[in-house]
């Protein structure tokens, strides 16, 4: 829907989600053979995003917890993500690593327990599934371009161009990717591009990427002594770098965890686990005879401060 | 009939309760709030009736036009409501809302729908029915064709916006400061109830009328913008 633009359009995201709602509902509850009853709370993403989306998922979910008489339980966006992959088949023990990386974020934390997070850097300026969509217009692949860009990639060689590797000596676990995407931008200008060329550069881009990922979130490991690493995010689904990952973390003597494929990029089964888990902690929120609201910021560092 | 009615499509926020005719109604002035207020205010309601959300027959909500995030939270309350207790859901045009407020006689609607333009529309209104004379449109208020009949109302913060519009219709009495209410909603509600109208859950959506919010990439590149 999003491709004429150009880009997401708040209003036309909003519409849509307004529109599909509850035919999604009907079709997951007669999927799990489930009944409205059968319901023991409601989770529902309260932020970060757009405002218009998140009001659209807040307002049903808090009126229909209202009429079963349950609770609703607004969730963190990224914490779904980072608890994804404690829905694969072998999940990892806390505490961990984990490498949040999508089209609005870029961070490495430390998770203890669910609730528990720490953040330990994040980038400076875009998000790493950002300079990927970016660079994909860059190359005339058209949006959402990142996977398109990684397919690209793979037909092409990396270090033909030479590409800079943002911030990997920085000695701390900042990222920036914004300049990455200029240094395509210059070359692109410079000369014309044939089909090769352009494969080429992907993969050089590609590569400059998943090697900054994968030795800042080895540093991260090595630092807190802590031999798990979990990926989640859309571009977790990125095959370079898992490769990448997985070589360097075995080196380590560690392991990588991933969601299942499906769960990579934004879904409400995470949101649902994540309410789950809170869910059998205890952890629900006072409820405000229905009064809420949606947290279009919200970093995820004030979580503790909302139970 | 036990309604419940929801009007969130301007500044003025309002939910009202219908029973039978009789009505009770919680109303402020309070733009960007309305997840604060909006099932707390029924709760109160129902507790006043002294009847719980489980026996309500069903839900009204102002589908609009107006403010689109406020259009949505009166819709996705209703919706997650009337989906929980299984009840059918009438969608209210917000300024057929308007219109009724104004009382019996031919009306001139117009809201400020911001951005240099109004949301109109005309009606015949008697009693708690009100006849749809012309369609919803949103348009620059120079362009807004004024309405067919001489005597009547104009109603709606359209003519604070732009007083201009006032003498367009000279013979009309107006009235900037009403708003449409949940009051409104509920009456004209009942009566599509009444009427064997109304509709499920999941087909309750918002009118937005204004339907162009962003060009394509094309139109951009049309305009001399870039990619």
């Amino acid at each position: 829907m999003h491709e004429e633009y150009g880009g997401v359009v708040p209003e036309l995201a909003s519409r849509d989600h307004i529109r599909r709602l509850i035919p999604l509902l009907e079709r997951v509850l007669v999927e799990a053979a489930c009944h409205r009853s059968d319901m023991a709370a409601i989770a529902y993403t309260s932020g970060p995003g757009l405002a218009g989306a998140l009001l659209v998922g807040a307002s049903f979910a808090e009126a229909l917890a209202q009429t079963l008489n349950i609770s609703a339980l607004p969730v963190h966006h990224l914490e779904g993500h980072l608890l994804s992959p404690l829905l694969g088949k072998s999940p990892p023990e806390f505490p961990f690593i984990a490498l949040l990386v999508s089209g609005g974020h870029t961070q490495l934390m430390r998770v203890a327990e669910v609730g528990e997070y720490e953040l330990l850097g994040e980038s400076l300026d875009d998000a790493a599934g950002e300079a990927f969509d970016k660079t994909a217009k860059l190359l005339g692949l058209g949006y959402p371009g990142g996977p398109a860009l990684a397919a690209l990639a793979m037909k092409g060689t990396a270090g033909r161009f030479k590409l800079p590797r943002p911030m990997l000596n920085s000695g701390d676990l900042a990222f920036s990717f914004s300049g990455l995407k200029t240094a395509v931008l210059t070359i692109v200008r410079s000369r014309s591009l044939d089909e090769a060329d352009k494969a080429d550069l992907a993969a050089e881009f590609q590569e400059a990427v998943a090697e900054v990922l994968a030795t800042k979130a080895i540093a991260a490991c090595r630092k807190h002594r802590l031999s798990r690493l979990v990926v989640a995010g859309g571009v977790g689904a990125n095959l370079r770098l898992r490769e990448r990952l997985d070589a360097a973390m075995a080196k380590f003597g560690g392991k990588v965890f991933y969601p299942e494929l499906e769960l990579c990029t934004d879904n409400g089964a995470m949101i649902a686990f994540c309410g789950a888990q809170r869910l059998l902690r205890g952890m629900v929120p006072e409820s405000r005879g229905g009064a809420f609201a949606v947290r279009p910021r919200w970093p995820l560092n004030e979580l503790a401060q909302a139970f | 009939m036990r309604l419940l009615a929801f009007e969130t499509a301007t500044r003025r926020l309002s939910v009202a309760l219908w029973l039978d005719g009789e009505l009770l109604q919680r109303s402020a002035d309070m733009p960007n709030s309305g997840s604060e207020v909006l099932l707390p205010w029924t709760h109160e309601l129902l507790a006043e009736a002294g009847i719980s959300l489980q026996q309500l027959d069903g839900i009204a909500f102002g589908a609009g036009p107006g403010g689109f995030t406020g259009l949505r939270l009166a819709c996705g309350v209703t919706q997650g409501l009337a989906w929980g207790l299984n009840i059918p859901v009438a969608p209210v045009s917000t300024l057929q809302a308007l219109a009724l407020a104004a009382g019996d006689g031919d009306t001139w609607a117009v809201l400020d729908a911001r951005m240099n333009e109004v949301y109109a529309a005309t009606y015949r209104v008697a009693g708690d029915g009100v006849t749809e004379l012309t369609a919803p449109v949103c348009s620059p208020p120079a362009v807004l064709p004024a309405p067919t009949f001489s005597v009547g109302t104009a109603v709606g913060d359209g003519f604070a916006a732009y007083p201009e519009l006032q003498q367009r219709a000279p013979g009309l009495t107006v009235c900037p400061d009403q708003w449409p209410t949940a009051t409104a909603v509920a009456r004209i509600g009942a009566r599509i109830f009444a009427n064997g109208g109304g509709v499920t859950a999941a087909e309750a959506q918002p009118v937005y009328v204004r339907d162009k919010v962003a060009l394509t990439t094309a139109e951009r590149l049309a305009r001399g913008g870039v990619r």
